[in-house]
């Protein structure tokens, strides 16, 4: 019974909209809150480049720039230009996922070794860009962006708004917004991967010699699943500068990316759930190493060569598996 | 009867190495066509310069009247053409079924939007996608594997996987390299069999295989080749009796 549960193909949406919405009755403090939804946030960005990385197994080590790209878009046409910020997040979605496909459809005839240094460019080329447009982006020093709002209400982290008669501040209202953000961004991948075109990723992932035969055009379905993770990264980079209220290019920067790819490869590939685990783990680590601040990053570094060296597949798809076995074994049924 | 493959002229040279020299031949529909050949004669390189994974030197591959010359594999299966592979192309991160279901990639019209959003007409296609190819799992023997993972399937069962992924693809041409190798007496057998009732169905297979008996015992025609050149055409029967081939094949 358990086991069936497991194996379902949604259940784990229904887990995870269980934790986000449990966890912020656990939390009192605004900084947890802030936190939290940066967490919603980057897990949301992770979950689009899975598609990529986890499921059609190519490397993007420039995704942060279309992350940045998304936010100094909603940014600049937003506050500069006083666009509405449904409207800029939708433009600059589409203006991302156009350049996402002029540039992967060349780069994406690359493999292995010579695909992750064109990415890398990709990456690096977006934030030079970010960082010497200062009369646009206001340069290193970063730009102030205004607070989101649709149709005239504004969700600030300041505000305090009325919802099903109880009064909720700011940052708990944000909280809640980026976890549907988060939902909704897990439904789409997985409707996506149990597509004909997610059995197409897949199987470029798993042999592209027998794609090819069958007749999936692998170039198109490369750009495709690039595109769309490039789509997701634009969103969440637009909602996350309305989200802070002020960005600066480091977003953009190579550091980020390698986080994003982390991410995806330590909490394990081609698991949604197990991407969005290693976005909080990720995210959560840095607070808790504080206290040894100046050996951080040397434990950082430790624990994930320690994770892929134990467990290659990734935290959660490892758990899951012992799991199933500990269930199998007791139902007597197959493992 | 139509020409289903015809090949004119056909060369391919690797740096200095002539693989494929000359060879001119050409396929009818409906038939088993068997290449033979020592080891390194240059069957492999054969099926891939007509599957479009290597492109010739010089001459000319025509499908159905079609030249393919150059063209990509996937452009080659919207055409009809599919193949199996002596080392085998299996997805081992997906399930058995999700292989064969992978096979009908060109027969479902899924887009973008339909996938996002799981709309009605996606789920009524990959409905009978998934009940095709059930059946075309059941058809090769592989019943009993269906939500096994492909990663855990044994040899013989995952030759007769790649098979029923090849069949799914509704080929009009099917070719088989070295679908024996590795199998035992008895899977030979229900592979012959196998091959057999694919053909039945009208489907042109062309085949490298090296167990003669499985080849003389159901092809139509054969071609010899040796050293990338044609050594002998015909018959089953004409084949045996060919004093080159027994010279420099059989062995005398």
């Amino acid at each position: 019974m358990l086991q069936r549960f497991i194996d379902w193909r949604m259940n784990y949406v229904l887990v995870l909209a269980i934790i986000v919405f449990v966890v912020p009755l656990l939390m009192d403090n605004p900084f947890y809150f802030d936190l939290a939804t940066q967490i919603l946030i980057i897990a949301a960005t992770v979950v689009g480049l899975n598609l990529l990385v986890g499921y059609a197994g190519q490397i993007s080590l420039g995704h942060a720039g279309f992350y940045g790209m998304g936010a100094y878009f909603s940014a600049i046409a937003t506050t500069t230009y006083n666009w509405p910020p449904l409207l800029a997040i939708v433009v600059a979605a589409a203006v991302v996922g156009l350049i996402a496909y002029v540039v992967g459809r060349p780069i994406l005839r690359l493999k292995g070794h010579y695909l992750s240094m064109a990415t890398l460019a990709v990456g690096f080329i977006i934030a030079i860009i970010l960082n010497n447009e200062s009369e646009l982006t206001g340069g290193p020093d970063g730009m102030s962006v205004v607070p989101l709002s649709l149709f005239g209400w504004e969700l600030s982290t300041f505000g305090l708004y009325s919802m099903f008669g109880f009064e909720i501040p700011g940052h708990i209202a944000w909280y809640l917004v980026a976890g549907v953000l988060l939902l909704v961004a897990v439904v789409v991948a997985q409707n996506i991967i149990d597509s004909p075109i997610g059995r197409a990723l897949r199987s470029i992932h798993g042999s592209e010699i027998a794609a090819r035969t069958v007749g999936v055009d692998t170039t198109h379905y490369k750009s495709l699943v690039f595109v769309v993770s490039a789509i997701y990264a634009s969103v969440m980079g637009s909602v996350f500068a309305h989200f802070t209220g002020f960005i600066t290019p480091a977003i953009a920067g190579f550091d980020y990316s390698i986080v994003l790819i982390t991410m995806v490869v330590l909490g394990g590939m081609a698991s949604p759930m197990g991407v969005i685990l290693g976005a909080v783990v990720l995210k959560l680590m840095p607070q808790f190493l504080a206290g040894f601040q100046e050996y951080e990053t040397a434990i950082f570094g430790f624990i994930l060569m320690a994770t892929m060296i134990f467990m290659p597949k990734g935290f959660y798809p490892t758990a899951m598996n012992a799991l199933r076995r500990k269930l199998g074994r007791y139902s007597g049924g197959e493992a | 009867m139509t020409v289903m493959i015809d090949i004119k002229g056909l060369d391919k040279e690797f740096g200095g190495v002539h693989a494929i020299e000359g060879l001119e031949f050409s396929v009818e529909q409906g038939q088993v066509y068997s290449v033979i050949g020592p080891n390194g004669a240059g069957k492999t390189t054969l099926f891939n310069l007509i599957t479009g994974f290597y492109i010739p030197t010089r001459g000319d591959i025509t499908l159905n009247g079609e030249s393919v010359v150059g063209m990509d594999p996937n452009r080659l299966a919207e055409r009809g053409m599919c193949r199996t592979f002596q080392q085998m192309q299996v997805c081992m991160n997906m399930t058995a079924l999700e292989n064969v279901m992978l096979g009908r990639h060109l027969q479902i019209r899924a887009n973008l939007l339909t996938s996002m959003f799981r709309l009605p007409s996606l789920l009524r296609e990959e409905k009978a996608c998934r009940e095709r190819s059930e059946e075309l799992m059941k058809f090769v023997g592989c019943g009993d594997y269906l939500d096994t993972e492909a990663s855990a399937m044994s040899y013989g069962a995952l030759k007769r996987l790649e098979i029923a992924r090849a069949l799914a693809a509704d080929p009009k041409i099917l070719l088989l390299d070295e679908p024996a190798a590795g199998l035992n007496g008895t899977e030979t057998a229900e592979l012959e069999e196998l091959i057999r009732k694919i053909a039945q169905q009208g489907v042109t297979v062309m085949l490298v295989e090296h167990d003669m008996k499985l080849v003389m015992g159901i092809s139509d025609r054969l071609l010899v080749i040796n050293y990338g050149r044609k050594l002998a055409e015909g018959t089953p029967e004409e084949i045996r009796n060919n004093p080159d081939v027994i010279a420099a094949y059989l062995g005398g």
